[in-house]
């Protein structure tokens, strides 16, 4: 039985590859053609810009002829080397860095638990859970994040005087986050509040998914080989759940270096970020080529980490 | 409990019940299993054996009755903390550790000192033949291969009772037939006592030393494989384990029953009062077809050939009887033939010995 099955499938035709057609074409050619179009040009003419120098209200030409006509290509590299001789920009850079990261790791450690007990919740009742995951996308994020200023106020806002007649205020205070007891707002707490608040579906739904597939009978068999619930969680459900780990914290952490309207509405003087940087270059120095110069490097600084964890996980992928 | 006792009831099922609301999975089951013994229990999807095995792992909690192993009562241990190791459906290995890991999981959880987990992971491979696929992740391995992984992984803490749920459901037919004895032998060098679960009456009777044939959370009938099928106790076992030709008839003179299309001569009286209904149970290789009637006491009985299926090493022939009853009948095909012996309408006799049939009377 099993050769006659055997030589069955030698002898069929070979199912046709994916390849060539038209079909296969367009569909990998329209991302493309977007990403080109409204990526890549876009970054090679903020990356131009990012070499010339204002002469005015006008750029320098990146080509030209000199005074015995032989053609120039004058790239100049001021604005980068402004950034780095200005500390402002490093330190903003870092400090950028540094609340993503914050607010990645709030994400994460609300995000896992309830994305897990989202993921374990009986089927009937999970459509509706992941349905208030996703209800505050319904009304406009800029309402949203406006509506923690009044929220956080500690004469008028509820959770603002919460938190102050329970004392948190002092803790937070203590620890650094904000600027005086009793003030909560334009601080580092309420711009890691506001970011966390607003990124948090972002990570619960990619965990959730992961979660969700996880074949359970692996903890049944951690637990029967002598795992307690605890020691089956650490060493079967959080390493499966890796890719999703992977995917909510890349989802949190790159929108929140670049967040310019968080930081703007509910940051304070310290809690500088780099969109603030970028905005105030563009609109308000009008220097361009630094503008652009900047956004260069948070790119950079966004996508080389990127890529090497898309090549580590590439690399997982063909060893899994 | 003396020691002898204790090693006859090795694993013992007292009266023991699950209900899952108001549905009753298992019914009152009482069973011992020996030291050493590998024991089965074969029955349809949804009859309670799953049931039945997850509560030994410590799975699911009796609603009544008891499970002692070795003399010592297992309620209220979880699993990790039974010495009942399962090897799952399936397998469930853990895709994200290698084959070394995945056997040493379960003695890392015991805090053994790292050379000998090294030790007992290597001996385990080597016992199933995967030492040189130790680095491997289990995706990358056939069917088979995952299979020993995961005998080697449950059997790695040593444990006192081994449960196997459908070992090998999921390996092809030929497959399945080789890693069979292997696993059989594997089982018994190591002495383990073995409780499996499958719905494959086949793998049952070649694996077991008994068998417990289960259906609707009871157990219709329990014994050693050519007992349950010679000598099955009910219809339900009669039909459910391999084939057979059953017919209706009433006890009649002292070793006889009268059936619709023969008189069956049995070789010894039947338990049985005069008149009563019973059923007839004859299996179909014990049946024998000629084209002419046979001579001496065989029981015999006329039938057209309606249909037959060739299986290569043996023909069934599917007859209909004067009544319209069916019968078939298993021929070997011993010979090299161009054509079947009978064809489609053909008349021939079909004829048993007396001593062939099983009276039941459930």
């Amino acid at each position: 039985m099993a050769d006659i099955a055997d030589s069955e499938r030698a002898a069929r035709p070979a199912p046709r590859r994916l390849g060539g057609g038209w079909g296969r074409r367009l569909v990998v050619g329209v991302p493309t053609l977007w990403l080109a179009l409204f990526f890549l040009l876009p970054f090679f003419i903020v990356l131009r810009i990012s070499v010339l120098e204002m002469d005015g209200a006008q750029f320098t030409a990146l080509f030209g002829r000199d005074a015995d006509g032989q053609w120039q290509f004058n790239a100049h590299l001021q604005s980068y080397a402004l950034l780095l001789q200005d500390s402002l920009y490093l330190s903003t850079y870092g400090s950028s860095l540094l609340y993503a990261a914050v607010t990645t790791l709030v994400c994460l450690l609300i995000g896992y638990p309830f994305a897990y007990f989202m993921a374990r919740a009986a089927a009937s009742l999970q459509p509706l859970l992941l349905m208030g995951v996703m209800l505050p996308f319904w009304t406009s994020f800029l309402l949203r994040v406006y509506a923690w200023k009044g929220l956080l106020d500690t004469q008028t806002g509820w959770v603002g005087t919460v938190l102050v007649d329970l004392g948190v205020d002092r803790v937070l205070y203590a620890l650094g986050f904000i600027p005086a007891p009793g003030q909560l707002m334009y601080s580092p707490f309420s711009l890691v509040l506001g970011m966390v608040y607003t990124y948090l579906p972002f990570m619960v739904l990619p965990l959730y998914g992961t979660l969700s597939k996880m074949d359970l009978r692996l903890l049944e068999a951690a637990q029967d080989l002598g795992a307690t619930a605890w020691q089956a969680f650490w060493r079967i459900t959080v390493p499966l759940s890796r890719s999703g780990i992977v995917a909510g914290a890349m989802l949190v952490f790159i929108p929140c270096v670049g967040e310019y309207v968080i930081p703007e509405l509910l940051g304070g003087p310290e809690t500088l970020m780099i969109g603030r940087v970028l905005w105030d270059e563009f609109f308000a120095n009008n220097d361009w080529p630094v503008a652009s110069a900047v956004a260069v490097v948070m790119v950079l600084l966004i996508l080389v980490p990127l890529v090497l964890l898309n090549k580590s996980q590439s690399g997982e992928g063909a060893r899994a | 409990m003396s020691t002898s006792t204790q090693d006859r009831a090795f694993l013992r099922i007292e009266s023991v019940t699950k209900d899952f609301g108001g549905f009753r999975a298992v019914d009152q089951v009482s069973l011992d299993v020996a030291r050493g013994e590998i024991f089965a229990l074969l029955g349809s999807s949804g009859c309670g054996k799953s049931t039945l095995l997850r509560m030994l792992a410590g799975f699911e909690t009796p609603t009544a009755g008891r499970v002692l192993l070795d003399g010592v009562d297992l309620a209220g241990r979880p699993p990790y903390e039974r010495p009942v190791n399962m090897m799952f459906q399936s397998y469930a290995l853990f895709p994200h550790l290698s084959v070394w890991d995945n056997v040493a999981f379960g003695l890392r959880r015991d805090g053994l000192p790292k050379a000998e987990v090294a030790e007992r992971v290597d001996a385990m491979l080597k016992l199933v033949q995967m030492t040189d696929f130790a680095r491997r992740k289990p995706h990358q391995l056939s069917g088979g291969q995952q299979q020993r992984v995961a005998l080697a992984r449950s059997l790695a803490k040593r444990p006192q009772l081994l449960l196997l749920d459908e070992p090998l459901g999921a390996l092809d037919k030929k497959l399945r037939e080789e890693t069979q004895i292997e696993l059989v032998n594997i089982i018994r060098r190591i002495g383990v006592t073995c409780v499996m679960v499958t719905h494959d009456q086949e793998e049952a009777m070649m694996m077991a030393s008994r068998i417990a044939v289960m259906s609707q959370g009871r157990f219709l009938q329990i014994g050693a494989p050519h007992e349950v099928y010679e000598n099955p106790a009910t219809r339900f076992v009669a039909d459910f384990i391999g084939n057979v030709n059953l017919m209706d008839g009433t006890v009649d003179g002292a070793a006889e029953i009268r059936c619709a299309d023969v008189v069956h001569r049995l070789a010894e009286a039947p338990a049985v009062a005069q008149g009563q209904p019973v059923t007839v149970a004859v299996r179909p290789e014990k049946i024998r077809l000629d084209v002419q009637a046979p001579s001496g006491d065989r029981n015999q009985v006329k039938g057209v050939v309606t249909a037959f299926s060739y299986f290569g090493d043996h023909t069934v022939y599917h007859l209909e009887l004067p009544s319209g009853a069916r019968l078939k009948a298993n021929l070997e095909n011993e010979r090299r033939q161009g054509e079947q012996a009978f064809a489609q309408g053909d008349v021939v006799w079909a004829s048993w010995q007396p001593g062939a049939q099983v009276v039941l009377t459930e």
